[in-house]
């Protein structure tokens, strides 16, 4: 039987669940950008419906292409592929094309590119095989700075492109860290200076700033005799400082006014609903009329105008929400989870810490923009401008989810041929 | 430890999905803000329709302006009546028809608008205007369409129409909508970049029943309609007012150039038609109509009709040989008149006076000197060389090319050169004797009437054209500023011109007027179906020409008589703004040219 599985199964249901998917984006692309007083088809290669069919399309072809390679490849080029990638960053920070306020675009002849995408999939690599790697170890403080470089890396440079939103998918890694082992604490840490950021957008940064240094103070006044962990409490209010200082600085010198009026409507969209917070505020009218059974295919009424920025790229949600109502969006709430899961028990039956620790990526990043998302169209999160995995409108967006679950798959089909190291 | 994080992780997953799920059950089952926001929220886009700009003549006088037409459009899917007999009524059609149209409308699509009854008439409309609200899934599409000052220049300035589905398909801009008037033939459709202004959107907020609620965040993403931009054209609407009532009832046309400039003044196809008849609910009607009419009104005869010149070719021909030098000016040569049928009686013939008495003899040996030019020994390959080398001067006299005229569908007319005649008869079994015809304009030569007025132009400026066009306005107008040269002596055309003036006397002596040195060449195109054509061309005033005219008057007969009388008067007309001699007038609208 062993034997038998030389060449393995890929795992069909996945595949399904994939298929599903992008269907239901497509369709959805469709009737986000229908127009009811023009007559253009689904395969309307002039509207954005029929150019993601040529995405899916293409699609198709990566995952060939992604399945026929040798599955040994994935690991021993991850550090190729992944620097292949950052050089692709650093080169697109230079000469690239500026899309709505972020520098992440190459223009191929006439179709936009954008590697921050394609940067996904190669850091998940780079960092399950150092972290397959028998000799590191996740408790030595060298190692731990090692993974976290691999990550902040191509976190630094999408950030300095000003994609704020692709920049924080790489903190979903996190998953993969703490799946291996590494301290808790740095779990807390994370969450504790995203809570701090977030807080920082509301609340004033001087009330911040006293309550971190009377906070501070009482620590140290209770612990007097505790110089270690006195140390320990002064670094972190200074951390925190330092933290709320840069988004001071970010804010008021790196943005422009139009992306700061942004941000200040993805963390409170009431400030002016008819105004700078218009797209989140039509967003949950949008869903929220959708009711239980939802408007019908086609029939949405809120979601089907052009000036609504990326109605079928990071919006798309809203027009599932009304025109297929509580029931529709709940099936795709479904779909994600499962998906997520799955990749997970995937990940779980590896043998390779390789193997493994790319399921976790996969499954954090997928979970990452799904929860982010969703998230900012009900109105749970901030706007964050990135796209809902495979629904949203967009190639790039739509072939680096395929090329990261693929890979996984492919992965996946060959785990009886791998041997367990450490 | 490893296990434990593993189901951390999962339980992390399932919690955010239930409070996903949650939010979303609160936000569209709970709470009916939303629901009450969407429904006093509705977005609907409006399409404002641009003006199509307007059309003056030369003189700031308007011509072609637009008028508001209203079609009622159906949502088959929206549609709910309480009083379906009444709502027929109103837009008077039969209870039968209602449900004809309905099935129609819902084969095209149930959520799309279409046409339910085209271009309502005033009445009707508004009296649909006021009760619209009761009617749903019913709603007015303004748009405009062409109304026409005058009843004249019907073939230059062309018509708009509904755009086809094969344009729609073909347009890659996606400029157009089903719908759409479209300029289809003449300047409407030359200058429908230029006519069609930019269509604006409007964003409209309305209640699910429709009721306006005002305009989207105060119309922060509105565009406003950009009317298209309106053209001078180069007419002289009098004159062509003019040229169209000497010409009525006849078969023919009048085109008239300033030759200082190109600028056509005139441009007449008869017979015409009122432009009017093409606008509206009765378009295909009457498009059908012209179509069928025998005497195809919507062939624009000065640029598509073409006819062999007849003796105003003798002017070019005069000049190609002088410049060619095979005839000198002052020589005289023996015409017996058995050469080729002549009305000039025989004698001793200089340039002068060949072309003052047109005599087909003269040019006859004339042009057989142009073509054996002894550019080769064998006698055929000669020949093949000298017509060729005419075909290449005639080509800069603009005679079988385009000239380029900014109106749709020119045709370059037909100037035979050496391949044509190698198809014809073979290589090596033609010479002079087979295209003697060509001598004095016929024979297998065509050009149309744009042509000869422009021929009459290049006279008139002594060597040089500028291509003929139509509009005014400086910018576009800029292609047209380059002059063509014909490449020979202006002496030359003095010994033309000088002739041209005394031609009058001896074959148009109605065509002279006091006061006005005018030159002008008769012709009388042979017709093998029929009378003969009568053509005329002229230039005037002789030494510093403002106007150059052709008139072609099929059936005419002689050159002398209609072609000669209408340019005649035209030309007074346009000089000196009057008509002194009332008896000429009287004589062209008579109409009887024939013996």
């Amino acid at each position: 039987m062993r034997l038998n599985r030389q060449e393995g199964e890929i795992d069909w249901t996945t595949v399904m669940v994939y298929l599903i998917l992008v269907i239901m984006g497509w369709l959805n692309i469709y009737a986000a950008v229908f127009d009811d007083t023009v007559r253009h088809s689904l395969f309307d290669l002039g509207t954005d419906s029929g150019k993601q069919l040529v995405f899916i399309g293409a699609a198709l072809l990566i995952i060939v292409g992604v399945l026929t390679l040798d599955f040994k490849f994935y690991d021993s080029f991850a550090y190729v592929i992944y620097f292949f990638f950052i050089a692709l960053l650093v080169i697109v920070l230079l000469f690239g094309k500026e899309v709505a306020g972020s520098k992440s675009w190459f223009q191929i002849a006439g179709l936009g590119f954008q590697p921050s995408e394609f940067t996904k999939f190669a850091t998940v690599l780079a960092l399950a095989k150092f972290l397959g790697d028998g000799h590191k170890r996740l408790d030595k403080l060298k190692d731990q700075m090692l993974a976290f470089g691999i990550v902040l890396a191509p976190f630094f440079l999408t950030m300095m492109q000003g994609d704020v939103g692709t920049a924080m998918v790489f903190g979903a890694l996190i998953i993969v860290l703490y799946r291996e082992g590494i301290s808790s604490l740095y779990v807390i840490i994370g969450l504790t200076l995203i809570a701090i950021l977030v807080l920082t957008l509301l609340v004033s940064q001087t009330l911040i700033m006293i309550t971190i240094v009377v906070i501070t103070l009482l620590i140290i006044a209770l612990n007097p005799r505790n110089n270690k962990r006195t140390a320990v409490v002064i670094v972190s209010a200074i951390i925190i400082t330092g933290t709320v200082r840069s988004v001071d600085f970010v804010m008021t010198e790196v943005l422009k006014p139009h992306q700061l009026n942004r941000i200040m409507v993805m963390v409170n969209p009431n400030i002016d609903p008819l105004g700078i917070g218009w797209n989140a505020t039509q967003s949950k009218i949008a869903i929220g009329s959708g009711g239980f059974w939802g408007k019908g295919f086609l029939q949405g009424t809120q979601t089907k105008f052009d000036f609504v920025p990326a109605q079928s790229t990071d919006f798309i949600f809203c027009t599932i929400g009304e025109e297929h109502g509580w029931i529709g969006s709940s099936v795709l709430l479904a779909l994600f989870t499962f998906l997520i899961l799955r990749v997970i028990a995937i990940a779980e039956r590896q043998k390779s810490t390789f193997a493994r620790a790319y399921g976790y990526g996969v499954a954090g990043i997928i979970f990452f923009h799904f929860v982010t998302n969703i998230g900012m169209t009900i109105g749970l999160f901030p706007t964050i401008g990135i796209p809902l995995p495979f629904i949203s409108y967009g190639g790039s967006s739509l072939w680096s989810f395929t090329i990261l679950l693929f890979i996984l798959l492919k992965l996946d089909s060959h785990r009886m041929q791998v041997l367990q190291r450490g | 430890m490893n296990d434990e994080r593993r189901i951390f992780i999962q339980i992390a997953i399932v919690i955010v999905t239930i409070v996903f799920a949650v939010r979303l059950f609160s936000i569209q089952i709970l709470d009916s803000t939303y629901k009450l926001a969407a429904e006093n929220n509705i977005v609907q886009k409006v399409t404002e329709y641009p003006y199509r700009g307007l059309l003056y003549d030369r003189n700031g006088e308007l011509l072609v302006f637009n008028s508001p037409i209203y079609d009622l459009m159906i949502v088959p899917q929206e549609v709910s009546l309480s009083d379906t007999l009444s709502f027929c009524n109103l837009v008077g059609i039969t209870p039968e028809e209602f449900k004809e149209r309905i099935a129609d409308a819902n084969k095209y699509s149930s959520i799309l608008p279409s046409k339910f009854v085209e271009q309502l008439t005033n009445e009707q409309f508004a009296l649909i205007q006021d009760r619209l609200v009761e009617y749903r899934g019913f709603h007015i599409r303004a748009r405009t369409d062409r109304n026409y000052q005058y009843n004249s220049l019907d073939i230059a300035l062309g018509y708009i129409g509904e755009i086809s589905r094969r344009q729609l398909d073909s347009d890659t801009t996606r400029f157009y909508k089903s719908g759409d008037f479209v300029g289809i033939s003449g300047l409407e459709a030359a200058y429908e970049d230029e006519l069609r202004g930019q269509r604006g959107v409007s964003y409209k907020m309305v209640n699910v029943r429709g009721i306006e609620k005002g305009s989207f965040k105060d119309g922060a993403y509105d565009t406003l309609s950009q009317p298209g931009r309106d053209l001078v054209l180069t007419v002289d609407l009098q004159l062509q007012n003019y040229a169209e009532k000497l010409i009525e009832g006849k078969v023919g046309s009048v085109v008239a150039i300033e030759p200082s400039t190109g600028e056509i003044l005139t441009f007449v196809s008869a017979p015409s038609y009122d432009p009017d008849i093409l606008t509206g609910k009765n378009f295909s009607k009457n498009y059908k109509m012209l179509q069928q009419d025998s005497l195809k009104p919507l062939f624009n005869r000065p640029l598509m009709a073409m006819y062999p010149p007849g003796s105003i070719f003798k002017t070019v021909q005069a000049l190609i040989a002088m410049q060619d030098g095979v005839v000198k000016p002052n020589e005289e040569i023996y015409c017996s008149g058995q050469l080729i049928g002549d009305h000039a009686p025989p004698g001793y013939y200089d340039m002068h006076n060949a072309i003052k008495f047109s005599s087909n003899n003269y040019f006859y040996q004339v042009f057989r000197r142009i073509i054996r030019q002894q550019l080769s020994e064998n006698p055929y390959a000669d020949a093949r060389l000298g017509v060729d080398k005419w075909k290449e001067q005639l080509h800069k006299f603009g005679l079988g090319i385009h000239l380029g005229i900014d109106i749709p569908n020119e045709k370059p007319g037909f100037v035979p050169g050496s391949d044509y005649y190698n198809r014809l008869y073979g290589n090596n079994r033609w010479g002079f004797s087979n295209i003697y015809s060509l001598s004095i304009g016929q024979g297998e030569i065509l050009l149309n009437p744009i042509q000869m007025a422009n021929l009459a132009a290049i006279v008139g400026n002594r060597g040089f054209y500028y291509p003929p066009h139509m509009i005014k306005n400086h910018d576009l107008a800029s292609t047209y500023l380059e002059p063509k040269v014909t490449g020979i002596k202006e002496e030359y055309y003095d010994i033309v011109i000088d002739a041209m003036e005394e031609a009058l006397s001896g074959t148009a002596g109605r065509a002279i007027i006091k006061d006005i040195a005018i030159c002008g060449k008769t012709g009388t195109v042979e017709n093998p179906h029929g009378e003969d054509h009568s053509v005329f061309m002229a230039f005037a005033p002789k030494d510093d020409p403002k106007i150059a005219i052709s008139v072609f008057v099929e059936n005419s007969g002689w050159g002398g008589r209609a072609a000669a009388s209408i340019a005649s008067l035209l030309i007074e007309d346009y000089l000196k703004g009057e008509i002194s001699r009332k008896w000429l007038e009287d004589y062209v609208l008579k109409g009887e040219f024939l013996d």
